[in-house]
């Protein structure tokens, strides 16, 4: 009896292991893709890795955002940053946002939301709608201001019924471009601060304690 | 072989897994928000139902009838971790939009049902033919209510659009539209098959 | 067909006291409502609620006669109801498409397909309401300006609501919620006309006080003790009484035979049940308003209800007493 089941139990796991082994190589780069997909969608055209490039830049209080430059040979051509908000009308909005060189908006993409179907939920392509230049911020320079909605005196009309999740994702925005500006001006003098491979990208806790150390 | 063939047509029809034996519901109302994750959620079990059909129906005699339960959920979880990881694997979006409900398939009591029902008692090609109409009845009806919702919520089918967005019904989409429209499919499915 | 004798849930018909004048005596006690809509919307919310009318009593005409094939039942009024509280539940500037899809659910979907009239497990207008809410965000919660608003930036219900947990600087007044100019769905207007409606149809005995004192007096006791503990606006009791759908739920919604408990003591438990459900859902939820859903909920509790309310039959022993 135990025995049977021993034998059925041992070979499934010598099969299982083969699978896994087999496949364990394209999921991980089904994953690397996702990400790069994202990056891609948000920055011009670049041909360097910029997952590998990738930084952390602090902002505000003890928050810190991931940062990845696209480059075009030597040359920065955009940056994509990670950045989330937690003031949206339920959980977390996490937001992929490119920058120019010029502090204009690229693109944006939308990693994560748990908002409203058919209400928040819009903000996924509500904001790049090139149809309608007072709702969409491509190509919004933000060194002229922060964003905000037309309800709080802002220049971004807020998705119809969704003024939580607007101001939200604005604030996400905001903070990527916050983390931004703080970055752009080492990258060009080419002293990029604590420049880290991606592997070690998500301890940021024992970066942020060597860089008071550093200091 | 016409006695296959009657096995297999008994699973799309006659003991219809959704519509009439109303197994498995928990994938049946999660995954089917469109028609090609309907679609995808029944190939994906119907490859888990062949093969544990078919390995049950091959070791039948070797298991010990005192520990049958565990061996064929060992079997049945092996099919539904290989499927879990090539689609991942092959298909990440697909495995995304899919989420929890992959490797929920080992729990889906149509699998273990059949294992339990059919594969321990019958042969193997006889085993196959099961788990071949079984699955095909899981499929079809995953994909007519995945279209339905689909069409309903957001004017397409297989994402070929039929009529402008903006008139769907969001509600078919979202989980209570699951509830509704198989309510529906169920009663006109009995209809049908009682005339 | 030989005769059953069938115990069923109300209504029941008896002595002159028939399923019409009972629908009739509701339709009387929404008028000082659809006058104050009438006011505020103008032209706006006569078309709202005669084409929901129309749809709903069309749509139970067609239904029933061409697919179940029977002898049609709208003149028990009780479509022409589902029409008006769908109406009253809804933005005035609702496009008419939307409406009559509301209205094909609420008759098509939730009364019909149960067996109509008796039958229905769910309130159809609250249930349609709720289709259109899910369907429809957008359309259903932006509320056009009330016409004779006086501020710029009009309040409307939904935002008296949403304004709670963000700015609540941004609240009404009060007595503007309890007259009712501020904007919102068609009949959510006026705490006072709705109020208006509750002493008529006590007057007339067409609904007891059970089930809309429950609910608001549950509304009142549980943001009253959070009030106590942190007095802000989004815990006052008087905003969450007179915002929102909470009034017209509490009395016209929440009190229709078919989907309501039989027994008193049962239609506490279950106004007490929605009054609870709301303001959780209002504090805590995804969306502002969630008197509909309250409602819906305890609808499905209600054959629960009255099973261990039922009172107890003549004669019989009472146990462990």
């Amino acid at each position: 009896m135990f025995l049977s089941l021993f034998i059925i139990c041992l070979t499934v796991a010598v099969l299982l292991a083969q699978v896994n082994k087999m496949t364990a190589k394209p999921i991980a780069e089904a994953k690397a893709m996702k990400l790069q997909n994202a990056i891609g969608e948000v920055v011009p055209a670049f041909d360097n890795d910029p997952v590998a490039e990738a930084y952390k830049m602090p902002v505000g209080t003890g928050d810190s955002l991931l940062v990845y430059p696209a480059k075009m040979g030597d040359e920065v051509v955009g940056y994509a940053l990670s950045s989330s908000s937690n003031n949206g009308f339920s959980g977390e909005i996490q937001i992929m946002v490119g920058f120019d060189t010029e502090d204009r908006i690229i693109n944006y993409a939308v990693l994560q939301h748990a908002e409203t179907p058919g209400l928040g939920s819009k903000m996924t392509e509500w904001f790049r709608n090139r149809e309608k230049p007072s709702q969409s911020i491509i190509g919004r320079d933000l060194s002229q201001g922060t964003l905000a909605v037309s309800k709080d005196g802002g220049s971004v009309d807020a998705i119809t019924a969704s003024t939580i999740t607007s101001r939200a994702f604005l604030e996400a925005v905001n903070k990527a471009y916050l983390a931004y500006s703080e970055s752009k001006p080492d990258v060009f003098s080419g002293a990029t601060p604590d420049k880290i491979a991606s592997d070690a990208a998500h301890e940021s806790t024992e970066i942020k304690e060597e860089e008071k150390n550093n200091e | 072989m016409n006695n296959n063939l009657k096995v297999l047509i008994n699973g799309v029809i006659k003991e219809n897994p959704i519509f009439v034996l109303l197994l498995g519901m928990c994938p049946t109302l999660a995954t089917t928000s469109s028609a090609i994750n309907g679609m995808s959620m029944g190939l994906a079990t119907m490859f888990v139902l062949i093969c544990s059909n078919m390995v049950i129906s091959m070791l039948k005699n070797v298991i010990p009838d005192m520990v049958r339960i565990p061996a064929y959920i060992v079997v049945i979880a092996t099919f539904v971790t290989i499927i879990e990881m090539v689609m991942n694997a092959y298909v990440p979006a697909l495995a995304d939009s899919l989420g929890i409900f992959i490797p929920l398939i080992v729990v889906n009591c149509i699998v273990l049902g059949r294992a339990e029902a059919f594969a321990s008692k019958n042969g193997v090609f006889a085993s196959i033919f099961d788990g071949a109409g079984m699955g095909l009845g899981f499929t079809l009806s995953l994909t007519v209510l995945g279209a339905v919702r689909e069409l309903m919520g957001t004017g397409k089918i297989f994402s070929m659009t039929i009529y402008p967005e903006q008139y769907g019904s969001l509600l078919f989409v979202l989980a209570p539209g699951a509830f509704i429209v198989l309510g529906y499919l169920i009663a006109i499915f009995n209809k049908l098959q009682h005339k | 067909m030989e005769q059953k004798l069938i115990v069923s849930p109300s209504p029941h018909v008896h002595s002159g006291d028939t399923i019409e004048k009972n629908m009739y005596n509701v339709l009387i006690a929404l008028i000082p409502a659809f006058l104050v809509a009438l006011y505020v919307f103008r032209l706006d919310a006569l078309i709202i609620t005669a084409s929901a009318v129309l749809f709903c009593v069309g749509f139970e005409y067609l239904i029933v006669k061409y697919i179940l094939k029977k002898t049609p039942t709208v003149t028990d009024g009780s479509a022409i109801i589902t029409g008006v509280l769908l109406a009253f539940n809804v933005p005035s500037d609702l496009p008419l498409w939307i409406l009559a899809l509301g209205c094909l659910f609420a008759i098509g979907v939730v009364k019909l397909s149960f067996g109509g009239l008796g039958n229905n497990i769910f309130n159809p207008a609250i249930a349609g309401r709720i289709f259109l809410l899910i369907s429809f965000p957008a359309q259903m919660t932006t509320w056009p300006a009330a016409a004779t608003a006086t501020a710029t930036d009009a309040v409307s219900s939904a935002t008296v609501l949403g304004n709670l947990r963000l700015a609540p600087e941004a609240l009404p007044s009060l007595q503007t919620m309890f007259l009712g100019t501020e904007a919102g769905s068609l009949g959510e207007m006026s705490v006072l006309a709705l109020l208006i409606g509750l002493v008529y149809l006590l007057w007339k005995k067409t609904i007891t006080w059970h089930i809309p004192l429950s609910i608001m007096g549950t509304v009142a006791l549980f943001t009253g003790i959070l009030y106590a503990f942190n007095p802000v606006p989004l815990y006052h009791p008087l905003i969450h009484l007179f915002s929102g759908g909470l009034m017209l739920g509490a009395i016209f919604m929440a009190t229709d035979y078919v989907t309501s408990p039989m027994t008193r003591k049962g239609m506490l438990i279950y106004g007490a049940g929605i009054g609870f459900v709301t303001v959780a859902i209002r504090l805590w939820g995804a969306y502002p308003e969630g008197v509909s859903f309250a409602i819906l909920l305890m609808n499905a509790f209600t054959p629960l209800i009255n099973n261990y309310t039922s009172p107890k039959r003549f004669g019989e022993v009472v146990k462990h007493g």
